[in-house]
């Protein structure tokens, strides 16, 4: 069973074994095809029409199922990785181990934004950034300048506390946990954090930047501590909405999977923070 | 090397054509504000930060031949399209600031000059099927 852990825990093994599998799937073009399958969702998802894996209820179980395809390409490179997951109510400083050179790289320079330290670094050969929305092939990162702070506990804490999934009109406009999760609503979490790093974080393209996965990883943990904490609570809508994905409708683009299939993340990994045994057991 | 240096030359001849469309986007907007009475509300033609921002209106029906959806205006930086959505409560990102919302769509379209430092947009790739 996988188990997904808080990147700051990582040995210096993992985490070598984390940027290697990346590289190795940027390698294949593996990589690029997750690029180009965000941004098309990216432009498509809208508030008046249909919409999936954006601005609309299926957000959190269309991203996990992104994530676990993401997660079994990486492990098909090597079957000892998993997704990490950013905390950045606590890793929250451009200083963080996870900017470092042994691990994601740092910060753009000044004058154009490149990241010039790192595995992902242009100067390495092994990251050019192929699917893009303007010229510029090297990865770009601006920690701190869209936005000068990160979520804070409170803030995900006053999140995690709403009792309800999703409301109409299920868009960008709607109240409830998944609405500010996302962060068209209230304190702004998750929209905050691809800011917050910028960058091709903050386009369509942003799983160009590898903490794409670690920031959504979290943000998948998050649903799953706001259902361990709201135990009655369940995904919404239920059925017959237009232009959304109720509980039953499948997602594309596969087609094949549900947002029901999704709501139990044990059934395909746990964090580090749960009993193993216990998971197995629920 | 190679590749790099190539960029390199590429961003001169970008940066050459930008001093260029100065120049004739000055020249447009003079006329474009000695007629304003025929303009349409919400056409924008401006130099911002040494780049040319082109907004026209949607047209509601949806007829004009763009491929995005109908009723949006379409929002041109140096002649490329970005791609641009408005939100249910009225504020406007663009595929270049996606995760931030703007009041309207030229400060949407300088939000993107910005961003973008003197790089010309990528052709827009529409499709959820990618």
């Amino acid at each position: 069973m996988t188990v997904r852990k808080n990147q700051a825990a990582l040995t210096p093994e993992e985490k070598r074994a984390f940027t290697n599998a990346l590289l190795e799937l940027k390698r294949t073009g593996r990589y690029d095809r997750f690029v180009t399958t965000h941004n098309g969702f990216i432009m498509s998802d809208t508030d008046s029409g249909d919409r999936v894996g954006h601005r609309s209820p299926s957000f959190l179980p269309w991203h996990r199922r992104f994530l676990l395809e993401f997660e079994a390409a990486l492990q098909a490179v090597d079957a000892s990785v998993s997704i990490p997951y950013w905390d950045w109510t606590a890793d929250r400083t451009t200083r963080s181990s996870l900017w470092a050179a042994d691990f994601l790289g740092g910060t753009g320079r000044a004058r154009d934004g490149q990241v010039m330290d790192g595995p992902f670094a242009y100067a390495t050969g092994k990251w050019e950034v192929a699917v893009r929305v303007d010229g510029r092939n090297y990865l770009r990162r601006a920690l701190g300048e869209g936005v000068a702070q990160l979520p804070t506990k409170a803030e995900v804490d006053a999140v995690l506390a709403m009792p309800v999934y999703d409301m109409a009109p299920w868009n960008s406009s709607s109240n409830g946990f998944r609405n500010n999760l996302e962060g068209w609503r209230g304190a702004n979490l998750h929209n905050r954090v691809h800011v917050w790093v910028g960058g091709q974080m903050a386009t369509g393209v942003s799983p160009n930047d590898p903490v794409f996965w670690m920031h959504h990883a979290f943000i998948d943990k998050l649903w799953a501590d706001w259902q361990a904490k709201h135990p009655t609570s369940t995904y919404l809508p239920a059925a017959g909405t237009a232009n959304v994905v109720d509980l039953r409708d499948t997602m594309r683009p596969w087609n094949d999977v549900t947002p029901a299939d999704m709501l139990d993340h044990r059934k395909f990994y746990t964090f580090d923070t749960e009993p193993a045994a216990a998971a197995s057991q629920r | 090397m190679n590749k790099i240096t190539r960029r390199q030359a590429l961003g001169t001849t970008a940066g050459a054509l930008t001093v260029l469309g100065i120049a004739g986007a000055t020249a447009h907007a003079a006329a474009t504000d000695s007629r304003a009475a025929t303009t349409p509300a919400g056409t924008v033609d401006e130099v911002y930060q040494g780049r040319r921002i082109q907004i026209a209106p949607g047209t509601g029906g949806g007829h004009h031949g763009g491929h995005h959806s109908p009723g949006l205006p379409t929002v041109k930086i140096d002649g490329r399209e970005l791609h641009v959505m408005q939100n249910a409560d009225g504020t406007w990102i663009s595929v270049v600031n996606h995760y931030e919302t703007f009041a309207d769509p030229t400060s949407l379209a300088r939000a993107a000059v910005r961003e973008l430092q003197g790089s010309q947009l990528a052709p827009m790739q529409m499709g959820g099927m990618a």
